[in-house]
C-alpha cells in the first residue's frame, strides 16, 4: 500500500472545499456553465447523456479495503448501486447529482481518494502494472516511479495547462501489463548491459482518431534522470504542441510530424540544460517515497501446499478457475488472484456496491487489505496465501467474480458507448454482452485461448479497439449503428494496431461476424496453442475476410 | 445519433429543445411556456428551423435551469411525442440493458 503524507491530505481537503464553493456558486447562478465547466472537469465531473459522471483516480491501481468500501458507499448513497472500472485504472460513477458532488468528494477524501487529474489537459492519473510489487518477472516496484511522477506533476501548475491531456504508464516487468506503448509516455524499467536499472522511454503512442504505437526515443535512461528527462519531453511538447487544433494537439502528432529522431534530439538538447539541476533524483528522495509503499508481513510458506492440491484434484470448477485466474507471486506460497468483472451478459468492468463491500472484506481477510484495478477492467487480490485459495474461491464464486475467463474471448474491454456517453456514435456494452453470451461455453473459450476483444463506441477509442486482437469500432451510417472490425492489434510489449477486415457491419450482425472470425481462426491455426494473434500475424487478414464476407 | 455539436440547424421533421438539468443532470425538455420538464410530452414541438433556432437561443439565454441545450428530433404519433433516434431514446429510457445490481433506488 501507499501511505499519503499530510501534504497530500491537505491538498485534497483544500480542493474539496474549493469545489464545494464553486458548485454552490454555479447552482446559484454566480458562475455560468462556460466558467464552471473547466472547474468541474478539473475535479473529474463530466456531463453525460442523462446524468453527471464522476471519474475517480486509483493511482497505479492500488486500493485499500477501506477505500473500496468508500466506493461501495458512494455507489449506494449517491449513485445507483454500482460503479464502472475503466481501462485507465479509474472508477466512474454514472449517476451522481451535481448538488451532491461536494459531499461525494468529501467522503472520498476521508479515505485518501480524489478525482484530480482524471480529466482536462493535464498529466492524467499515472497508470502501472496491476501486478506491481508482486509479479515474479519484475525488477523493482514501478509504482515508486509512478508516484514520483505523480507528485511532481501535481505540484507543477505548468503541467496543468498542456496542449492536451497527457497519459503516462510505467512498468518494470518483462511482460507489459499496462499498455505503455499506447501512452503519451511509456516507461519500461529494465537492466542495461552493466546491470544498472533504468527506463526505456517510449513517446507518442496513443489511440483515438489518429492512432500510433509509441516510439522509443531513449533506450536506457538512468533512474536518477527520470524527472529531468520527462520535464524535457514536456517542455518540447509545450513549446511545439499544436494548441490551435484539438485533433493535432496530442504529443503523438508532434512526434509523428517532427519524426522520432528529431523529437529525441530536441528533448536531448533541452535535457542537457537541466539534467544535473534540481530535478536530478537523489537516492534519499527515492528511498523516502519507496518507504511509503508498505508490503505485507508475508509468512514463510511453500508453493503448492497439499490443501491446494487436494482442492484442485477434487473440484473441477475450482481447478479451472485456478488455472485461469491465479498467477505466480514473487513470494513462495502466495498467489496473485484476478477477479473477473466480466460475467456472462454483464457490462464489462461494472461492480455492484455489495460486490465491492464483499471484495473489501475478502481482501482484508486474504490479501492484507489490498486490491488492485487493472487496465483490462478486472480487479486483483495481490497477496493471497495459496492455502487460502479454495476458501477464497468459494466466496468469489458466490458473489459472481470468479468467471474463469480472464484473458479469454469473453473478457471483453468496452467503453460506455451510447448507453452513457454523449460523444458516442453507437452502443458498445450491448455488443459486449451479446458476445459474452455467444462465447458462454467456458470449454470452447479455453479451447480458443487468449483472445482480446476491445470495443469503442466512437473514434475516441476509450475501449482501445485499435489494439484489440479483435477490435470493434462503432460508426454511424444514416442514423443506424454500424461497426468496423479490425484484427491483429495488440497492446503488450509487441504493440501493434489492427488492420481493417472490411466494410462496417450492422449491429445485428456483429456477433455473427465475430463468431465467424473465431471459427476461421480455429481452422487456420496450425496447432491448438497457436494464439489467435499469432495466426493473424502468420496468415494476414485475407483468409478471415474471405470467410466473413462470403457468408454475410 | 449525431452528437449535438455536429448539428447544423437543418430540420427534417419535428424537433424539440432538450438539455440536462443543472442540479442533477436529468434530461429535460423546453416547454411551451419557456420552462423545462422531464416529460418529453410537455415539450414544445416545432417543424420550423427558425422557430427551433429561436427556442434554442432562448434556452441558452439562461443556463441556471438546464445546460447543454440542443435541438433533438422527435416523432409525433397519435398526439404523443416520442424520441426520434436511438440517442434520444436512450436519453428518455436510460441504458438499453438492465443496470447492475438490484439495489437501484
Ligand atoms: C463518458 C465518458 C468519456 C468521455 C467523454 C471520454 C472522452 C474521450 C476522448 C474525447 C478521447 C480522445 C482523446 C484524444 O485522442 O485526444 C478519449 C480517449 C480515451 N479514453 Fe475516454 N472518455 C470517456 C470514458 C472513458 C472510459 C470509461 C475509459 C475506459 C474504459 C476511457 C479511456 C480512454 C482511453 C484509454 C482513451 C484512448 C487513449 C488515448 O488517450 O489515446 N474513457 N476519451
Ligand atoms: S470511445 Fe467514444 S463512445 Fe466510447 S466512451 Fe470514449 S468517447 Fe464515449
Amino acid at each position: 500500500m501507499y501511505h499519503y503524507d499530510d501534504f497530500d491530505r491537505t491538498l485534497v481537503a483544500e480542493r474539496v472545499a474549493e469545489f464545494r464553493d464553486q458548485v454552490a456558486r454555479r447552482l446559484s447562478g454566480q458562475l455560468t456553465e462556460e466558467e464552471f465547466k473547466p472547474l468541474r472537469l478539473m475535479n473529474g465531473v463530466y456531463l453525460q447523456l442523462h446524468a453527471y459522471m464522476l471519474r475517480i483516480a486509483v493511482p497505479y491501481g492500488t486500493l485499500s479495503s477501506p477505500q473500496l468500501r468508500t466506493l461501495a458507499h458512494i455507489a449506494r448513497r449517491y449513485d445507483r448501486g454500482y460503479g464502472h472500472f475503466t481501462t485507465r485504472q479509474n472508477i466512474q460513477f454514472n449517476w451522481i447529482k451535481l448538488e451532491e458532488m461536494p459531499e461525494t468528494l468529501a467522503a472520498l477524501a476521508e479515505t485518501g481518494l480524489h478525482a484530480m487529474q482524471t480529466s482536462g489537459n493535464c498529466i492524467r492519473n499515472i497508470t502501472s502494472d496491476q501486478w506491481a510489487g508482486v509479479a515474479r518477472d519484475e525488477i523493482e516496484d514501478p509504482r515508486i516511479y509512478a508516484e514520483i511522477l505523480r507528485q511532481h506533476s501535481t505540484m507543477h501548475p505548468e503541467f496543468s495547462f498542456l496542449p492536451r491531456k497527457f497519459k503516462i504508464a510505467v512498468t518494470a516487468a518483462d511482460h507489459d501489463r499496462a499498455a505503455i506503448r499506447v501512452h503519451d509516455i511509456g516507461l519500461r524499467m529494465h537492466r542495461n548491459g552493466a546491470g544498472e536499472t533504468g527506463f526505456e522511454v517510449v513517446v507518442g503512442g496513443g489511440l483515438g482518431r489518429t492512432p500510433f504505437v509509441g516510439k522509443t526515443i531513449k533506450p536506457f535512461l538512468h533512474k536518477r534522470d527520470l524527472l529531468s528527462y520527462i520535464e524535457a519531453v514536456l517542455r518540447v511538447y509545450n513549446q511545439y504542441g499544436r494548441r490551435d487544433n484539438i485533433y493535432k494537439a496530442r504529443i503523438k502528432i508532434l512526434v509523428h510530424e517532427l519524426g522520432a529522431e528529431k523529437f529525441a534530439a530536441e528533448v536531448e538538447e533541452e535535457w542537457r540544460a537541466i539534467k544535473d539541476g534540481a530535478l536530478a533524483l537523489d537516492e534519499a528522495v527515492v528511498a523516502d517515497i519507496a518507504s511509503r509503499f508498505t508490503y505485507p508481513d508475508y509468512e514463510t510458506l511453500t508453493d503448492e501446499p497439499a490443501s491446494l492440491q487436494t482442492a484442485r484434484a477434487s473440484d473441477r470448477r475450482f481447478d479451472t478457475w485456478f488455472r485461469n485466474s491465479v498467477a505466480p507471486h514473487k513470494v513462495p506460497g502466495y498467489a496473485i488472484v484476478t477477479l473477473s468483472l466480466k460475467p456472462e451478459g454483464a457490462p464489462p468492468g461494472d461492480a455492484t456496491a455489495d460486490q465491492m463491500d464483499r471484495i473489501a472484506d475478502l481482501a482484508e481477510r486474504y490479501s492484507f487489505g489490498e486490491i488492485r484495478v487493472g487496465h483490462e477492467q478486472n480487479l486483483v487480490l495481490p497477496h493471497v496465501a495459496q492455502r487460502d485459495l479454495p476458501a477464497l474461491w468459494t466466496v468469489l464464486d458466490a458473489i459472481g467474480v470468479a468467471t474463469p475467463n480472464v484473458g479469454l474471448v469473453s473478457d471483453i474491454i468496452a467503453c460506455p458507448g451510447l448507453d452513457y456517453c454523449s460523444l458516442a456514435n453507437t452502443r458498445s456494452i450491448p455488443v459486449a454482452q451479446e458476445l459474452t453470451r455467444r462465447f458462454r461455453s467456458l470449454e470452447s473459450a479455453h479451447n480458443i485461448g487468449r483472445l482480446h476483444i476491445n470495443i469503442s463506441g466512437c473514434i475516441n477509442a476509450c475501449g482501445h479497439h485499435h489494439v484489440g486482437h479483435i477490435g470493434i469500432l462503432g460508426v454511424e451510417k444514416n442514423g443506424q449503428e454500424f461497426y468496423q472490425i479490425t484484427l491483429g492489434g495488440r497492446a503488450d510489449e509487441h504493440a501493434e494496431l489492427g488492420s481493417l477486415l472490411g466494410p462496417a457491419v450492422p449491429y445485428e450482425q456483429v456477433a455473427d461476424v465475430i463468431e465467424d472470425v473465431v471459427a476461421a481462426y480455429i481452422e487456420l491455426r496450425v496447432r491448438p496453442d497457436e494464439l489467435f494473434i499469432d495466426t493473424v500475424k502468420r496468415v494476414g487478414i485475407e483468409p478471415f475476410k474471405e470467410r466473413v464476407y462470403a457468408t454475410h | 445519433m449525431t452528437a449535438p455539436q455536429q448539428q447544423k440547424l437543418k430540420i427534417k421533421g419535428p424537433v424539440v429543445i432538450t438539455g440536462n438539468r443543472l442540479g442533477d443532470g436529468a434530461v429535460v425538455y423546453l416547454t411551451m411556456d419557456g420552462g423545462w420538464s422531464t416529460q418529453l410530452n410537455d415539450a414544445e414541438v416545432t417543424t420550423l428551423a427558425d422557430r427551433a433556432t429561436q427556442l434554442l437561443s432562448e434556452a441558452n439565454a439562461s443556463d441556471i435551469d438546464a445546460v447543454s441545450a440542443y435541438v433533438a428530433p422527435v416523432i409525433v404519433e397519435a398526439g404523443s411525442i416520442k424520441p426520434g433516434n436511438l440517442r434520444e431514446r436512450i436519453r428518455v429510457a436510460g441504458p438499453t440493458f438492465a443496470l447492475p445490481g438490484s439495489e437501484a433506488r
